[in-house]
């Protein structure tokens, strides 16, 4: 036994792996049943979206964007996602300014309430906007009157896109604000910044990642959004009819094929947002590392 | 509320409320109030009949058996593909674990159109499973297709971080009792991954019953057969049934609210048992 304790305890590390280590049949079979699982119901939607798209060709592809509807689609989709994320910017940053700096009766309540809109169906997001604002909705009657047109036109495509992305902004920032805590402001205040200063040059840079990364996944969703932009646009070709909806109408029309083509810029879209995601997490990762490195050698130098 | 603002050195308390209650009050809070309000334009066996038609009691059963059947498939598939991406090391491991999150980025109705053509007859996937008489595209296992689809990332990602800091010391204490892999496995690290994987079950649940891009395509939208419930709603929102369409979206809501309800104690639950 002696004999064992002392080899043990000179193969510490190399033992310990071994013991937590996984057979070999399984480590092959889980990679091999996660990998087919991951190709079946995700690399092969995704191929299917470009080869289908380039089914007739480059040619066949590019004809599918010269169209004036799709064109009109685009610009719809990108006008919306413009006013919609940066007013879901401003909320994030604000709500997690309040959440993580201050404490006030109904911060869990309130924290919790961001959630909601993850929890509703898109298309009760677009029916809500329908009750009040539709023909046959609370202000229907007065906004006739006065001419507004707020559902079956832009405004009611963009109310229901700043629905579904409520949340992604502030999600990003309160757990990062909340562990970075708020020292490093109290020690700007205290030195004479002034509040704006103080949340320019010391806030901002700190979350800056961390506010890029919700941007683009509050883009991605507002420029994708089918539910709830189709239950309050009408599908008024050339007017009401973003990016998503284009590809629904092509596709149904039997034009499959500029269906993908559309639908095929969508993917890119969501492939970018995956690589910028990737490339976040790995700056997040380095600026943690190097800030435990700092730290490593400030003890040390004591 | 003044108390606290002077204690606190930092500025910007009243700004910050004042702007993100008014902003989650007008765009969220008030409107969805409204749908409450609205479903008292119906009496009460009005509303019952409304949300207990044979049209829609068919379409229940069609989105939340589809829904469970989804999100218990991608339970221990999403398990398996955390430890998988946790624990080993292979080639294009980072590549996958980007991919995970494609169901979130990538557009419902593009999931919708694509699965669609896989499945179909002459579709990559309809032309193997038709054969042997397994219809796919406009049947309930379509619907099932693109919920799993959509369902797929939330228990990976709740898995996830849990299995990493999951300590490699009980572990090798439960090895080091004589316990085998397997059994250390299964006694020692799922019982701990348990309340992680309920999570993720359950949002993907969530998720799954609220869904409608990436179902319409592949389910074929025949009522009493392979309609949904949110499908149902906008069709009576185009029928001018604004009432029926309002109980039914009550109905969904109640449900939705629920579950988060539960996410949100079963997450407390968690934090106080690894508090203490």
């Amino acid at each position: 036994m002696a004999g064992t304790i002392s080899t043990l305890t000179h193969v510490a590390g190399h033992s310990r792996r071994r013991s937590i280590e996984d057979p070999r049949w399984l480590r092959w079979l889980l990679i091999g049943g996660a990998l087919s699982f991951v190709a079946l119901f995700l690399i092969m939607p995704l191929a299917v979206v470009f080869t289908e798209a380039l089914r007739k060709g480059w040619s066949a592809y590019l004809a599918a964007f010269q169209e004036p509807d799709a064109r009109a689609a685009i610009k719809l989709t990108l006008l919306v996602a413009v006013i919609a994320v940066p007013l879901n910017m401003v909320f994030g940053l604000a709500a997690a300014w309040a959440i993580t700096k201050f404490d006030f009766r109904g911060k869990t309540v309130l924290t919790s309430l961001i959630d909601l809109p993850f929890a509703v169906s898109p298309v009760i997001a677009g029916l809500v906007y329908v009750l009040l604002f539709g023909a046959q909705g609370w202000w229907g009657p007065w906004l006739m009157e006065h001419d507004i047109k707020i559902i079956f036109a832009v405004p009611g495509i963009v109310l229901a896109t700043v629905f579904v992305t409520f949340p992604f902004v502030a999600r990003e920032l309160i757990p990062l604000m909340q562990s970075q805590g708020k020292n490093e402001e109290l020690a700007a205040l205290t030195l004479g910044a002034s509040g704006w200063q103080t949340f320019r040059r010391v806030t901002l840079p700190n979350i800056k990642w961390g506010l890029f990364y919700g941007v683009i996944l509050c883009n991605a969703r507002a420029m994708g959004e089918f539910g709830a932009v189709s239950v309050v646009s009408g599908h008024v070709r050339g007017l009401t009819n973003t990016v998503p909806l284009h590809v629904e109408i092509l596709y149904n029309e039997y034009n499959i094929q500029a269906s993908f083509a559309v639908a095929s810029l969508l993917t890119v879209l969501a492939l970018l947002t995956l690589v910028l995601k990737a490339f976040v997490e790995w700056r997040h990762q380095k600026s943690v590392q190097k800030a435990d490195a700092v730290e490593t050698r400030q003890f040390a130098s004591k | 509320m003044m108390r606290i603002k002077k204690r606190s050195v930092i500025p910007g308390f009243g700004l910050s409320v004042g702007f993100a209650l008014t902003y989650l009050s007008v765009i969220i809070l008030l409107p969805l109030a409204a749908t409450f309000i609205k479903t008292a334009d119906l009496s009460w066996t009005q509303f019952w009949s409304a949300v207990t038609s044979d049209r829609v009691l068919a379409s229940y059963k069609v989105t939340f058996g589809a829904s469970l059947a989804a999100a218990l498939f991608n339970m221990p598939c999403g398990l398996m593909l955390a430890w998988v991406l946790v624990r080993y090391d292979f080639v294009g491991r980072r590549v996958v674990d980007a991919l995970v999150d494609l169901p979130f980025a990538l557009p419902t109705a593009v999931a919708g159109i694509s699965l669609t053509s896989l499945y179909s007859t002459n579709g990559l996937f309809g032309k193997l499973l038709e054969p042997i008489g397994i219809k796919v595209a406009y049947t309930p296992i379509g619907i099932w297709v693109a919920l799993t689809f959509i369902g797929l990332p939330f228990v990976v990602r709740t898995v996830q971080p849990v299995l990493q800091e999951l300590e490699p010391e009980i572990e090798e204490a439960s090895a080091t009792l004589g316990a085998s892999r397997l059994q250390t496995i299964r006694r020692v690290v799922l019982p701990g991954l348990m309340p992680s994987v309920l999570t993720g079950f359950t949002l993907a649940f969530a998720r799954a019953i609220g869904e409608y891009g990436s179902v319409v395509f592949i389910s074929g939208n025949m009522p009493m057969r392979t309609e949904i419930t949110p499908l149902l709603i906008i069709t009576k929102l185009e029928q001018y049934e604004y009432a029926e369409a309002t109980a039914l979206a009550v109905v969904m809501l109640v449900i939705s609210f629920a579950l988060l309800l539960f996410i949100q104690i079963v997450q407390g639950r968690l934090q106080r048992r690894l508090g203490t």
